[in-house]
């Protein structure tokens, strides 16, 4: 194991909101001193040029197609893809085909998963059986197994009866449950977010009041069982006083929002252009908005990259017909980076966000930019500008709504337990 | 030569210039249609191509009419929804026909964006010919150039477009083509049946019939989608047509020359009472469907003039 020395870095610390000019020593895998003067003897010694340090990012909600679409993500290009992108420990999500409900599945992904990433990954598991909403799954079973979080992904329970006793149960194990907030019946087939230009689109809308009621009716289960909750995605205005009520009152809730939700709005669709369309579908530049002011706030604890491989063929249909979802994990970081330079979010704002928080509420020991955490770093330049072209992303699926556009923020280098697993210099890994 | 489209799509995409260079072409080819001898030559040689991806026999004999008297060769391609896969038969279909070379590939489809999809991945030019609940731009220039014939103008008119307007793409046409022609546009319908973001277009919006028709010179009913109903937008057909039918009665509170149009078919005695339809004096819908194969064959001319163009400018290396 070797010991590196990082210096002349501009560390960023998303547990003081701070940032600094100074050195970190990594050594067996943690970070060893912050603010050494000289380098060890032996070390690794790398000019940070100035650039930001921050804790990787630990993203909350990676959908990898194994088992059953390996030809638009495996665990190995996806793994590239998180090094490439900043992205230390990917939380990948059990919608997969067949879903991740058992755990001999999850203990056959959990070791796939470790042959082949360079960078963490841990594992949630399905909250029902085939996330089909009629029977929880073994719910401790998978919490011995290594499962993270419970989640059926989009997939909604609408009988409140199963979701309350999965509730219930989850509780008596303390166990964090992850859910998509959307009303079901309301949402039903919608492609776009209800308003004037779904209308000229002549596309079925939803409205976001549907987000709202659908936040509504699990902050009164989570009232009613007590458990550990976690909105996935809360992309809407409407949904922020339900949250704001829920986390005064002291439920234990946090939410989530994705890259996309928070640098584009529903008129980037365009001429119908389905690399933007996501699940739930994106929406007005107001809402846009008042949801990065939420995670300023501290609101909306979570940023994520939502990353969802969908192949050409899925994309390239009628806008209603095509598959939901975009890449993210090589973007996530510079697109992030479109709020630092609007001035809407600082940097240890949004490592908080994208490090921190979801570290933190999966009890993980990442996210932080201190002596003795593990050293997961991300070295970047936040003012790099560059082109994106969707065919240099490692990711086997090129899905971004991103491409060819300018974008700002690249990774040099991405450190796990204190190795580097992406270097910008050497095009590669490290 | 003010109209410049590649493609058909939509009335979005034309400004009102090209509009009118639509409607005054097009009021030449409705002489030439009167005519024993209704033949040009003005697509002579070229191919083209209507596949219907949804069943139609107005529009589409409409346009292998026009196709027709314009001296095209024209082949009718109709794929029943049943037996395509959507999607991905979409663009191979178009590939496919593309490497025919064919001029003009006239197409409806079921899903809005679709035709947009099309014209994307074929080098010829492209009319919608209704996508989903997107556009049916043809439809609007027939019925503008009905309005402007039978009004003699197209601006400065008080319209008022009634019915289900959230399953129509002929409302979301017509309703952008008069506002680009500066017309006041007034929407009349059930609530259930208005789209979102109705209040953002610029429109006036009714939900009571004869308030929105008060002094109306221009009624356009629109058909009951019926099979588009995927829920209980409204409680029963006679109740509908107790509230918004239209009926003598109500088109009382409209202009007394106020004139009354159908995109057809029609639902007789769900949204327009027989008798009104058959009003020589009122109903203007037979004429629409007249105006509909002129304005078809102005908009092929014109399109292949810019195709022919085009290719000509590729040819000799002029860039454009």
């Amino acid at each position: 194991m070797t010991t590196t020395y990082l210096h002349n870095a501009r560390l960023i610390d998303p547990e003081t909101l701070e940032e600094r000019q100074g050195t970190v020593i990594l050594d067996r895998g943690e970070i060893a001193v912050i603010g050494a003067a000289v380098a060890p003897k032996g070390a690794r010694v790398i000019d940070c040029g100035g650039k930001c340090l921050a804790p990787g990012i630990v993203d909350l909600g990676v959908k990898v197609g194994e088992p059953g679409e390996r030809h638009k993500e495996s665990f190995r290009s996806a793994g590239l893809a998180a090094a490439a992108g900043g992205v230390t420990t990917m939380i990948v999500r059990p919608d997969t085909t067949p879903a991740i409900d058992s755990p001999e599945m999850l203990e056959f992904v959990t070791r796939r998963a470790r042959e082949a990433s360079p960078v963490r990954i841990r594992h949630m598991a399905a909250l029902t059986k085939g996330r089909e909403g009629r029977e929880m799954t073994e719910i401790g079973f998978l919490l011995d197994a290594g499962a993270v979080a419970f989640s059926d992904c989009d997939h909604v329970t609408g009988n409140t009866k199963v979701l309350s006793r999965a509730f219930t149960y989850a509780r008596s194990l303390n166990a964090l449950v992850v859910a998509h907030p959307q009303d079901p019946g309301l949402s039903a087939g919608a492609a776009v977010t209800t308003g004037k230009f779904a209308s000229l689109r002549g596309l079925p809308g939803v409205s976001p009041m549907a987000e709202r009621m659908g936040l509504d009716r699990d902050l009164a289960l989570v009232e009613m069982a007590g458990v550990r909750y976690h909105a996935d995605q809360i992309t809407c205005a409407r949904s922020l006083p339900p949250l704001e009520r829920a986390k005064r009152n002291g439920l234990d809730v946090t939410a989530g929002v994705s890259i996309h939700h928070l640098t584009l709005n529903d008129l980037d669709v365009g001429d119908y252009r389905t690399f933007f369309k996501v699940k739930p579908p994106l929406r007005s530049e107001e809402d846009r908005l008042a949801v990065v002011e939420a995670v300023a706030s501290g609101l909306i604890d979570i940023i994520c990259s939502m990353h969802t491989p969908q192949d050409e063929e899925s994309k390239r249909l009628p806008y209603e017909d095509a598959a939901s979802g975009a890449v993210a994990l090589q973007t996530l970081l510079p697109a992030a980076m479109r709020l630092y330079h609007a001035g809407q979010l600082t940097l240890p704002q949004l490592f908080r966000a994208m490090a921190l928080n979801p570290a933190k509420r999966l009890g993980l020991p990442q996210g932080r930019l201190a002596e003795g955490a593990p050293a997961d770093l991300v070295l970047f330049d936040p003012d790099a500008p560059f082109v994106l072209d969707r065919f240099t992303l490692r990711s086997k699926s090129k899905n971004t709504p991103f491409d060819g556009q300018r974008m700002e923020g690249r990774v040099l280098m991405t450190f796990v337990g204190g190795e580097a697993v992406f270097d910008h210099a050497t095009g590669g890994t490290a | 030569m003010s109209f410049r489209a590649r493609h058909l799509l939509g009335i979005e995409h034309l400004a009102p210039d090209e509009i009118r260079a639509v409607l005054d072409l097009a009021d030449q080819y409705v002489e030439l249609n009167r005519r024993t001898v209704k033949r040009t030559d003005a697509l002579a040689g070229m191919t083209q191509i209507n596949m219907f991806f949804e069943n139609s026999t107005r529009t589409q004999s409409s346009f292998e009419l026009a196709g027709k008297r314009l001296g095209a060769d024209v082949m009718n391609m109709t794929v029943a929804q049943s037996s395509v896969k959507k999607g991905e038969t979409l663009i191979d279909t178009a590939l496919t026909l593309n490497a025919m070379h064919p001029d003009l590939l006239v197409v409806r489809h079921p899903s809005s964006g679709a035709v947009n999809l099309l014209a994307s991945k074929v080098n010829c030019a492209v009319l919608n010919a209704g996508d989903g609940r997107h556009e049916h731009p043809t439809q609007a220039l027939l019925d503008a150039l009905t309005i402007r014939r039978a009004k003699g103008r197209i601006h400065r008119l008080t319209v008022a477009i009634c019915g289900d307007i959230a399953h129509s793409r002929v409302a979301r046409s017509n309703l952008i083509l008069l506002g680009k022609m500066e017309n006041r546009v007034r929407l009349i319908g059930p609530p259930t049946l208005m789209p979102s973001g109705v209040a953002e277009f610029g429109c006036e919006v009714f939900d009571d019939m004869a308030a929105g028709l008060k002094d109306a010179d221009v009624v356009m009913m629109l058909r009951l989608q019926k099979e588009r109903m995927d829920g209980g937008f409204i409680p029963s057909e006679r109740e509908y047509f107790h509230r918004y039918g239209l009926d003598a009665e109500k088109l009382a509170h409209a202009r007394p020359d106020a004139i009354v149009m159908h995109p057809g078919p029609m639902n007789r005695g769900v949204e327009i009472d027989g008798t009104i339809a058959d009003d020589i004096n009122r109903s203007v819908i037979q004429e629409q469907v007249e105006m509909g194969v002129a304005v078809r064959m102005a908009c092929m001319d014109l399109l292949a003039r810019n195709l022919r163009a085009e290719r000509g400018r590729a040819a000799t290396g002029v860039m454009a």
